[in-house]
């Protein structure tokens, strides 16, 4: 056991447990002991109505899609942005990181505006017979939208990273590109890949601001589970607001356990490498 | 020179002139449609009834208090989020004690949790439903649909902001040139300033531009917590909605726009950082666990 020699031990560790605490832990623990206390059978039944289940099915369906699509488009922009140059590229690497920095609602109503039946693409898709806002599709589109970067950012520097003797070598063997790319480049990108879906299908879950303008919030239909709870409080149903709350709060603790699980093994995964 | 560099190597894996234009302009045609229209519609949206409507719509009072309560919110809760991660940054680095590794974790959740489940909980909390409620409701104190509200739940979803940038650089930088200062005499504080700040000072600033771009553009949490009183409790990203749903388009957009200059000062400002060295490659701005089980000192 080393002596402490550096000092503020008390202190540091004490403003940041009082943070912790205060902050953090006696909200959760508000909410969990208030769900807790609904007793196992209204609890049920809150969180298995019929309206809480089809807003599952609307968020979990939508988040995955997105996730699908990120899994493409992010892959796509982290190749691009790290194996090609081309004018522009600098500034499309620092736009990346909008959809974090812009404000979900403000997000909300842009991608509203666009997609609107009379929006820019709104009109055009609509012609083409496709609805995108007040449909699962603009919902889509939000988590698509705000959950763009975690695969971005986690995909690219493992690109970097890439020792170009691999490749090399495969090259030397007569190996196509596509052949590379999916036996030699894919296998060594998918535990990032992996890490990244994970950030991105839980941000896109638990998501907000910008999905409740562009999705109608029909529900049964267009209604997330954010949202259901947030009606709950306006409707002063405190204890169904705290039931449909814990699961969206379970499901973040399942998520984040996956999330440390993966990204752990991503890191490993390139240290070894 | 480098020309005949790159005609000299093999050319690598996706560089055949048409695998390369296509994938170029498939990313920037999705990117186009996702993330520049959004901007342009914005700004587009915002000055669509010329730029005397846009500077009478920002003059609104109940705009102006919006933007009053946005700041004011982001002035207390930044710095107290600041110290919070200075504390917990030394405490996690420079000590070692049991469920170190659980309080970071613990450090980290907020970013998991969806803003609502956030607001929510404040209300079990604070709200005449909750632990507090009663009590403080007979103290005459008002925490909730008030300042003090927007700012507690401004600081759960921002907790890890600062602390997730400083943990990792202070644990790769040791504890050596500090324990160096003390054992020459050098007082806590005064190793603090001297020795420890300036070799965390970019990181510590790009925790703090990210958290209080966060703080400024929250909006399920807060419009949990808030109530949404207009020209009262209304921050600006919830008068953007209120306006929205009020179909004032302009003044939505004329306020959102504001919101949007902020977050391109972000970036320009998360840019310059990153060429001071701060903020790590390759680790998504806000997501995923700041620490991994290494530890310097064992």
């Amino acid at each position: 056991m080393r002596r402490r020699v550096l000092p503020g031990l008390t202190l540091s560790l004490g403003i940041t447990l009082l943070y912790v605490g205060l902050i953090v832990a006696l909200p959760l623990g508000a909410l969990i002991f208030k769900a807790a206390s609904l007793g196992p059978e209204d609890y049920w039944r809150i969180i298995s109505s019929g309206r809480a289940l089809a807003s599952y099915r609307v968020t979990v369906l939508s988040a995955a899609a997105a996730t699908v699509f990120n899994l493409v488009f992010g892959l796509a922009l982290a190749w691009v942005l790290v194996r090609y140059s081309f004018p522009g590229k600098r500034l499309v690497d620092a736009i990346v990181d909008l959809p974090f920095a812009l404000p979900t609602a403000v997000a909300g109503i842009a991608l509203t505006t666009l997609f609107a039946p009379n929006g820019w693409f709104g009109s055009w898709l609509s012609e083409a017979g496709i609805r995108v806002a007040y449909t699962p599709l603009g919902i889509m589109i939000a988590m698509a939208f705000t959950s763009l970067p975690f695969i971005v950012r986690t995909v690219q520097p493992v690109l970097e990273d890439l020792d170009p003797a691999l490749e090399e070598a495969a090259q030397s063997l007569g190996g196509s590109d596509v052949a590379i790319f999916r036996k030699v480049i894919l296998p060594l990108l998918v535990p990032a890949l992996l890490a990244g879906v994970s950030l991105a299908f839980a941000r896109s879950l638990g998501e907000f601001g910008a999905i409740i303008f562009i999705a109608g919030n029909q529900p049964f239909e267009t209604e997330i589970t954010a949202l259901l709870a947030f009606i709950r409080l306006e409707e002063y149903d405190y204890q169904a607001a705290a039931a449909i709350a814990s699961v969206l709060l379970i499901t973040a603790f399942a998520m984040l356990a996956v999330t440390n699980f993966l990204q752990a093994r991503a890191l490993r995964y390139t240290a070894r490498s | 020179m480098s020309k005949y560099l790159r005609k000299a190597k093999p050319p690598r894996v996706g560089d055949a002139p048409a695998v390369r234009r296509s994938l170029i302009a498939f990313v920037l045609l999705v990117g186009a449609v996702l993330i520049l229209a959004p901007l342009v519609v914005i700004f587009v949206q915002a000055f669509s009834q010329g730029f005397s409507t846009f500077a009478r719509t920002i003059a609104q009072p109940d705009t102006r208090h919006a933007i009053f309560m946005t700041v004011a919110t982001a002035l207390i809760a930044v710095p107290i989020n600041t110290a919070f991660g200075i504390a917990a940054a030394w405490a996690i680095t420079k000590f070692d004690f049991p469920g170190k590794r659980l309080l970071t974790v613990v450090i980290e959740i907020p970013f998991s949790i969806s803003p609502i489940v956030a607001g929510v909980a404040y209300l079990f909390v604070y709200g005449l439903q909750g632990v507090f409620g009663p009590a403080l409701q007979a103290a005459d104190i008002k925490i909730l649909f008030a300042l003090p509200g927007i700012v507690l739940a401004s600081m759960f979803v921002t907790a890890p902001f600062v602390a997730r940038e400083l943990i990792p650089l202070m644990q790769a930088q040791g504890r050596d040139l500090e324990e160096a200062a003390t054992s020459l005499g050098a007082s806590g504080w005064r190793t603090f300033f001297s020795v420890t700040l300036p070799n965390i000072r970019w990181a510590m600033l790009y925790g703090v531009v990210l958290c209080n771009a966060r703080v400024m553009g929250e909006f399920g949490a807060v419009s949990v917590v808030s109530g949404n009183i207009r020209g009262q409790t209304n921050t600006l990203p919830l008068h953007v909605e209120l306006l929205y749903h009020d179909y004032q388009t302009v003044g939505a957009f004329a306020a959102a726009s504001i919101l949007t200059a902020l977050a391109l000062v972000t970036i320009v400002a998360k840019v310059i950082l990153e060429h001071q060295g701060a903020g790590r490659a390759g680790r998504p701005m806000l997501a995923g666990p700041a620490v991994e089980a290494k530890e310097t000192h064992q």
